[in-house]
Formats: structure tokens, C-alpha cells, sequence
């Protein structure tokens, strides 16, 4: 055996900046990076409406007419839209990341996800009894 | 098989598919460039039947590497229209009617034509101490070393993995930082890891949590689609971050001495 030869070029192929947009599961992975950032905005409007609320009926009211613009509407649907997208596609990947075994066996990806599943209709539910109640 | 004697009128009728091979020679060529080559479309045919075709008939100077012929060398992996593949399981057919674009696995610096540079790969292999480590506690040579089903099964899929380079070459963070680990690397290790026998972890540790480790992996979780021996090293990875989480909290708060 020969060594290989280390003074011949070796072709490196360069990775173009929207590599992640020539393939399905690329364009997925950066959609539910992307999300996040749609998550953190709905803790700040959470956070926009208990500060409101507690800065008495007034500030509440201008929140609400806020709320009601068109371009916040707008927000808010595409943030709903992606914190779906990005719980869903994490619930979907947590049983492989994690491995739960008993007695030897490693539970099925059903009863690991089950839960988490049970557990967010469970506090949706809570959500709206709040609400309509 | 039904199919097979309108496949042999297909042969006889001269039925082909194109090749289109990504050529480059050190020296030649600044970059990569297709050549295409007409090759019989038989069902039988895999992808490697094509490029040995290529070679015997068509253009002896094409490079590659292949081996078993049957998925386990893992030496055949490339990139076939766009995806990372076993040329060896993946057909012709599959692509009918053509062109089937063949370029070397993406990822890997290119040596010539299909054959790209593994030597990187081997190192990184090397590093995670990917054998039994006993730490003086050898057994006696000719005992038994016996494991029960259940401490088999913790780490037998890792077990399964012929390096074969796909899940590399499907990783985009590989990709963008060659110091990362990569998929097949911490896979191995967590196969030692959960082997009951091993005694090595807190060695691997330091490889396995240190920078260029796991916590650069982001999940895109492509490398355990591409794996053709259902390996899943995005779930290798994934659950050595939760171990590597509390071992970093452990060392925190364990005085050194109760490690």
C-alpha cells in the first residue's frame, strides 16, 4: 500500500449560505429554529398583558385596542401557528432523545410522548375553563 | 417474478439509463465536473453495478471505493441524486428514467473523482477510546465475560454501525465545522458507554462534553434517516446530552474524592 499522495489538492465543496434550502428535512429543521423566535414573542406579549393588566383598567383597554390592530392580529396568528409547529415538531423528536427503560426494556416512543401530549391538552383545557368560565 | 420477462425484453431492446458521474483529478481539474455515461438499465442493477460498468467498459480511469456488495463494508457511500446513499442498495431503477447524478459523499474533502478523504473521520473515531476500557480490572483471560439480554439491548444499536460515512455527510453542522464530532463518533462512544462491562466513561466525557462535542449538534436529526443500519446516532447524541448535563452538575458538587 502506497500512502496517498498529500501534496495533490484536495477538493473541498463549498457550503452556499441557503443550503438549507434545497432539501424537505433541511427547510423543516430551520422553520422550527426559526420558531423560537415566535415562541420568546409570546412569553413578551404574555408578560405585555400581566403588566397592563396590573397597571389598572385603562392600560388594559389600550392593550386590548392594541391587540385588536390588523398587524397585531397577524402577529400573533403566525405565532400561534409556530408555537404549534414548534411543540409539535419537539414532541415529536423528545422520545429519541430520551431513552427511558424499565426493567431492561426501553419504553415505546408512545409512552414517552403520551405524556407530554396529555399534560398540553391538560393545561389548554385549564386555559379555556379559565376563560369561559 | 412477473416482471422479469418484461425486464429481458427491455435488455434485449438495448433499455439504458445515463450515469452522471462527478469526475475530478488533482492537478486537471479547479473543481468537480459531471461526465455522463450510458449504462444498461437492468432491474438487478444497483448504482455500484453501473459505476463497475463504467469502469470496465466505458472508462477504466474512474476512482471509488467498494467492496462486500451487500451493505456491511460500508466503503460505497455517495451521494446519488442529491441524498447520501449505499450505492450497493440503491438501484437503478429507482431513478428510471434518468439521468442518475453520482457525486462523491458530501462533506468529505474530495481525493479524486468518487473517493473523498476519510482520514479525519478515522481520527475522530479513535478519539472516543472506542473499545472495553477495565481500568486494571482485567478478567482472567479465559473467563466468560457474560451480559444478560437487557444489558445487551442497551447498547446493541449502536453496535450495528459498518462506518460507513452517511450520517457525516447528511449532517449539516459537519458540514459548516469539520472540528465536530459527528454523528457515527458519539454513537460509538455511547456504545461503549452503556456496555456493561465498560468502565470508560468518565474518559470519554472529557471528548464527548468538551468543545466540538455534542452540544454542537443541533438536532436536525438527518443523520439517523440516512443511516442505512437504523443506528439512530441523533438519538445516541440527543441522550449523552442529558448524561453530560448532570455528569457536568455531579462534578460540580461532588467534592473530587467522591467522583
Amino acid at each position: 500500500m502506497t500512502a496517498p499522495d498529500d501534496t495533490a489538492a484536495r477538493y473541498r465543496r463549498p457550503v452556499p449560505v441557503l443550503w438549507w434550502t434545497g432539501r424537505r428535512p433541511y427547510l423543516l429543521f430551520m422553520i422550527r429554529e426559526f420558531s423560537s423566535v415566535f415562541v420568546a414573542w409570546s412569553v413578551v406579549y404574555l408578560l405585555l398583558l400581566v403588566r397592563a393588566v396590573a397597571a389598572g383598567p385603562a392600560a388594559y383597554r389600550g392593550f386590548m385596542e392594541l391587540s385588536a390592530s390588523w398587524w397585531m392580529l397577524a402577529l400573533n396568528v403566525a405565532a400561534l401557528a409556530l408555537t404549534l409547529f414548534h411543540t409539535i415538531t419537539w414532541f415529536v423528536v423528545t422520545p429519541k432523545a430520551v431513552a427511558v427503560r424499565v426493567l431492561g426494556v426501553r419504553l415505546p416512543a408512545f409512552m414517552v410522548a403520551g405524556p407530554l401530549y396529555t399534560a398540553w391538552i391538560a393545561v389548554s383545557a385549564f386555559v379555556v375553563w379559565l376563560l369561559v368560565r | 417474478m412477473s416482471a422479469e420477462p418484461a425486464m429481458r425484453a427491455a435488455e434485449t431492446a438495448g433499455e439504458s439509463i445515463v450515469l452522471r458521474v462527478s469526475r475530478y483529478l488533482p492537478g486537471r481539474d479547479a473543481e468537480p465536473v459531471p461526465r455522463d455515461y450510458e449504462v444498461p438499465l437492468r432491474e438487478e442493477w444497483s448504482v455500484l453495478d453501473g459505476l463497475n460498468h463504467v469502469k470496465d467498459v466505458l472508462d477504466g480511469s474512474l476512482a471509488y471505493r467498494w467492496s462486500c456488495r451487500m451493505g456491511i463494508c460500508g466503503s460505497c457511500g455517495m451521494t446519488v441524486n442529491g441524498e447520501p446513499r449505499l450505492t450497493c442498495g440503491t438501484f437503478l431503477s429507482e431513478f428510471a428514467p434518468g439521468p442518475v447524478v453520482v457525486e462523491p459523499l458530501r462533506g468529505f474533502a474530495v481525493i479524486r473523482d468518487l473517493v473523498v478523504d476519510i482520514e479525519p473521520f478515522l481520527g475522530k473515531l479513535a478519539s472516543v477510546t472506542p473499545w472495553l476500557v477495565r481500568n486494571g480490572a482485567e478478567p482472567p483471560p479465559d473467563a466468560e465475560f457474560a451480559q444478560t439480554p437487557e444489558q445487551l439491548g442497551a447498547y446493541k444499536q449502536f453496535s450495528m454501525c459498518i462506518n460507513c460515512m452517511l450520517c457525516y455527510s447528511a449532517c449539516p453542522v459537519y458540514a459548516l465545522d469539520e472540528d465536530f464530532l459527528g454523528p457515527a463518533a458519539i454513537a460509538l462512544a455511547q456504545r461503549y458507554n452503556l456496555d456493561s462491562r465498560d468502565m470508560g466513561a468518565a474518559a470519554r466525557f472529557d471528548v464527548l462534553a468538551a468543545a466540538g462535542g455534542v452540544w454542537d449538534c443541533t438536532y436536525v436529526g438527518e443523520c439517523s434517516a440516512a443511516c442505512p443500519k437504523g443506528v439512530d446516532p441523533a438519538g445516541a447524541i440527543q441522550q449523552y446530552k442529558l448524561t453530560a448535563a448532570m455528569e457536568t452538575v455531579r462534578r460540580f458538587l461532588l467534592p473530587k474524592g467522591a467522583r
